[in-house]
């Protein structure tokens, strides 16, 4: 039975880390091609020596070769707006880990059935991926007035793209909080942390309730969205039992729900306490995995 | 020795103490007053920069926007200028704020972390404002982490880098180091920031003088975040003792801080035992009435939790991190 092929575009950290996941996973999936620009690159040499096809001419390397279906694309947000019209030409799926979001937003625990016939797909930010599905979890059950999100990361784990471009970061994560998350306003705020050793990612959600709600019902909502997205990222945990206060806002006393989570990443690549950087990678493996059985079903093949 | 140029940032640091809550009316009567003192630069924004009212930091009672407006109507002869912490702050505050005709940004950042300011200095300069890097927390460095930081804030456009003692945890020694290795390293001007948890907000602005800061901070009454930062009013009454002209009236001042000021006040501020152990600990000043109220809330001692986020390492923003030291310090609580 043939394996949907996939190819990851930049050969830098994510596209390296995004590698080995798919290498270690048995799923619909097979990896056909790295593709880099810069010949010496660590991503392209580790992609050999694992034994992956690899090119050093970066998209037009990935057209070339045939039968390639889904591309990752781990470039940047300028590079990847060149790369989608070409690729949609191609007839290829992109999955989008750049801030680029030509195509919608893509939480796998909360909206990824609604998009598998679309030819692009962005996968927001590290945060997004993190504390979109918790705000999600609380409106799903009691509407959120404003969440704020607060992420935090350990400064080895951030990279000159974000560094130069804190502004998509910050504004991409707290449209999602607000769209897929479904909070009526949304602020993300990134904080970023040098302290030795790292820091583990850690994220802070506030959201602000119009109403008191069924705290156990909004906790017990919550549980089940972590254990949604602890399939696909292992190392995604709650610190401590979420809690509902009330504060001072600009709208009156409310009641507000405060989670803190944390991300442990799986170590494939990065380091454990880049969990940013993993649940990126674990969330487009996963969103890859499902376009690809999706393909594989509407050929008529039963996987 | 050459007379610093001197900000008064009660207006903002100050906002921190008073819960974010000064009113449109009181910028007025304050900004008007320091503009009449001939202070040369007055700082006004939410405590924690423009777009700081959120949850993490305290909403403010009134809008940022009519604060900044008010500022800038009563300026005189005065510049005003804003405090801007990426992340709090997005590139659309910048043009806004440079529309209401501020002079000056301020752009904040945790003192190993300067390559995330360039696209908010190069905004800053498009809007054609003056601009200022402050190196926060920068008790946590060497003075050569400093200089490398500093000098990279210089490439993307600031006119002066200050070295920010956020946690008051700075003695006059490592003052001295720190300014003076800066100023080796840039061209550009160098500024120095104090906060008085040990007592050494004035002690530790004259050692920066002397290192050879070009500019200094001080609050009227010391007004600010944690135990306050250096009087504004007594500043100006060392630097004239020690014949260094500032040109600021000094009664205006002395004044403004008696009747204007000190009635604000929300709550003592003096060298008590939580604003000891934040400088001791080297924690972030504007923790301090959040961590009061996580102690009162789970029944905890305030000087646990500063010591426990001493000991995380702790940054500018981290307000979130209080609770979760709470919780964990209560949960060890109970199992015991």
């Amino acid at each position: 039975m043939g394996k949907i092929k996939a190819a990851i575009l930049g050969s830098g950290n994510i596209g390296t880390d995004l590698m080995y996941k798919i290498l270690k996973t048995d799923g619909a999936m097979e990896l056909a091609l790295m593709a880099g620009i810069d010949p010496e690159s660590e991503g392209l040499k580790r992609a050999a020596e694992a034994g992956i096809s690899t090119t050093d001419r970066g998209i037009d390397g990935v057209l070339e070769t045939e039968d390639i279906r889904i591309v990752f694309d781990a470039t940047s947000a300028k590079a990847h707006m060149a790369h989608a019209p070409r690729l949609k030409e191609a007839g290829i799926i992109a999955i989008d880990l750049t801030p680029a979001a030509v195509g919608p937003y893509v939480v796998p625990a909360i909206n990824l059935g609604d998009h598998l016939e679309v030819d692009n797909v962005n996968m927001i930010s590290c945060s997004g991926q993190a504390t979109t599905p918790l705000v999600y979890a609380v409106n799903r059950i009691a509407p959120v007035k404003y969440s704020e999100i607060i992420a935090t990361i350990s400064s080895v784990s951030v990279g000159p793209g974000t560094r130069q471009n804190l502004d998509e970061f910050t504004m991409t994560t707290a449209n999602a909080c607000q769209k897929i998350g479904g909070a009526d306003t949304a602020r993300a705020v990134p904080i970023i942390n040098s302290a030795e050793p790292p820091i583990m990612m850690n994220n802070t959600v506030y959201a602000v309730l119009h109403k008191e709600a069924d705290e156990a019902a909004v906790l017990e909502s919550i549980g089940k969205m972590v254990a949604d997205v602890q399939r696909y990222v292992p190392g995604y945990r709650l610190k401590a039992k979420p809690y509902i206060d009330v504060r001072h806002t600009p709208w009156g006393e409310l009641p507000t729900v405060i989670i803190l989570n944390e991300v442990e990443g799986a170590g494939d690549f990065f380091p454990n306490y880049a969990g940013n950087l993993d649940i990126m990678t674990a969330a487009a493996q996963q969103v890859g995995e499902q376009f690809a059985s999706h393909l594989l079903k509407k050929g008529g093949v039963i996987v | 020795m050459k007379a610093p140029i001197i900000t008064d940032t009660t207006l903002r640091d100050g906002s921190h103490a008073v819960s974010h809550s000064f009113s449109p009316e009181f910028v007025a009567s304050v900004v008007s007053q320091l503009a009449e003192a001939h202070v040369p630069v007055i700082e006004v924004s939410h405590g924690s920069g423009l777009g700081g009212s959120t949850i993490q930091q305290g909403f403010s009672t009134h809008d940022e926007w009519s604060l900044i407006e008010q500022a800038v109507a009563n300026k005189g002869g005065s510049k005003i200028a804003s405090l801007f912490v990426p992340g709090l702050g997005t590139r659309p505050e910048i043009i806004k704020a440079a529309e209401y005709g501020i002079d000056i940004l301020r752009v904040a950042v945790h003192c190993t972390e300067a390559d995330v300011t360039q696209q908010y200095f190069e905004q800053a300069k498009n809007s054609g404002l003056g601009t200022v890097g402050f190196l926060m927390m920068s008790h946590t460095q060497p003075a050569q982490v400093l200089a490398e930081q500093a000098k990279l804030m210089e490439s993307y456009g600031a006119d002066c880098v200050y070295v920010v003692d956020s946690a008051g945890a700075l003695v006059p020694e490592s003052v001295r180091d720190r300014v003076a290795r800066v100023k080796d390293s840039i061209s550009i001007n160098v500024g120095f920031h104090a906060h008085n948890n040990l007592g050494l907000s004035i002690g530790n602005t004259i050692a920066a003088i002397e290192a050879g800061a070009d500019q200094i901070d001080g609050t009227l009454r010391g007004l600010g975040a944690g135990a306050g930062n250096a009087p504004t009013e007594v500043l100006v009454a060392v630097l004239n003792k020690m014949n260094i002209e500032t040109g600021i009236d000094l009664t205006v001042l002395m004044d403004t801080a008696e009747e204007i000021v000190a009635p604000v006040f929300k709550y003592p501020q003096i060298l008590d035992r939580d604003n000891i152990a934040t400088g001791y600990a080297g924690v972030y000043n504007s923790f301090l009435l959040h961590v009061r109220e996580a102690a009162e809330k789970f029944n905890l001692n305030p000087v646990a939790i500063i010591e426990e986020l001493g000991r995380r390492h702790a940054v500018a923003g981290q307000e979130d991190w209080i609770i979760d030291v709470a919780q964990d310090l209560k949960a060890k609580e109970l199992v015991k």
